[in-house]
């Protein structure tokens, strides 16, 4: 399968549609054939990350490489950054404001979760300059 | 279980005429953290929660969940609506609460899937 490369732009200002890019790539994997089982993951992975930047960061972007075997999806923003990396990857450890708890999330798994669902997953980050996440999942994992 | 027995335990309004009643559902999840749900796979899930945004139907699509109950009487709005429609997941809304919903669920043999 020839590599296809995607972009989504993820709005800050408006949280109700944080998920049409993950929405809009699960569609596409299915219409590709990849197994359900991959499309879940990366469906996942990518909603909660979807979620961060429009809560965290004020919005962000998303690439996504998809490759024969394997999905790229590299998310980048210029929100806050974070201070400590491994203490935000702790389940139950969240930021988030009331406003955000009341709309089902800030219960501090968002982070663990993307991990969870990915194969691979790296986080960079810088305080006050923002934020990389790349996660691959594998299509055989 | 099919969605039209589901239905019938929890005395639920159909809120998507469009829906198939006959779809198998396997497991259930109660929760207004839509993180929690997202934390744990579930196969042909329903979903029952009190939360009433799209991000519940957002939640119950990537979950490839077919059914969302709105308990204690939630009336979700038609953005609400159409979105779950587009995903062909069915909507039932019970004025029920969550305890009452998930123990008659349970009862019924409905489980809770695996973590």
């Amino acid at each position: 399968m020839e590599e296809i490369k995607l972009h989504y732009d993820v709005p800050g200002d408006d949280f109700t549609r944080a998920g049409e890019a993950s929405a809009d790539l699960k569609s596409r994997l299915k219409k590709l054939g990849i197994p359900s089982a991959a499309v879940r993951k990366v469906s996942i992975a990518l909603y909660e990350g979807e979620i961060n930047l429009a809560i965290h960061a004020g919005g962000g972007a998303i690439d996504v490489v998809i490759g024969g075997e394997s999905l790229t999806m590299i998310l980048s923003d210029h929100g806050p950054g974070i201070k400590d990396i491994s203490l935000a990857m702790s389940e139950g450890f969240s930021t988030a404001p009331d406003e955000v708890r009341s709309l089902g999330f800030g219960a501090g798994m968002g982070l663990p979760n993307m991990k969870k669902y990915s194969d691979d997953f790296d986080i960079e980050s810088q305080v006050g300059v923002g934020t990389n996440v790349t996660m691959k999942v594998y299509f055989d994992a | 279980m099919k969605i039209s027995m589901l239905m019938e335990i929890l005395e639920a309004t159909l809120l998507t005429p469009d829906s198939d009643l006959e779809c198998e559902v396997h497991d259930a999840c109660g929760s207004d953290m839509m993180s929690d749900v997202l934390a744990y796979v579930k196969d042909q899930g329903v979903l029952l929660t009190g939360l009433n945004n799209p991000q519940v139907v957002r939640t119950a699509d990537m979950m490839d969940m077919v059914c969302i109950v709105f308990v204690r009487g939630k009336q979700p709005d038609q953005t609400i609506l159409d979105l779950a429609n587009s995903r062909d997941i069915a909507v039932l809304s019970s004025n029920m609460t969550m305890f009452t919903a998930c123990g008659l669920l349970y009862k019924s043999g409905l489980r809770g899937g695996r973590l």
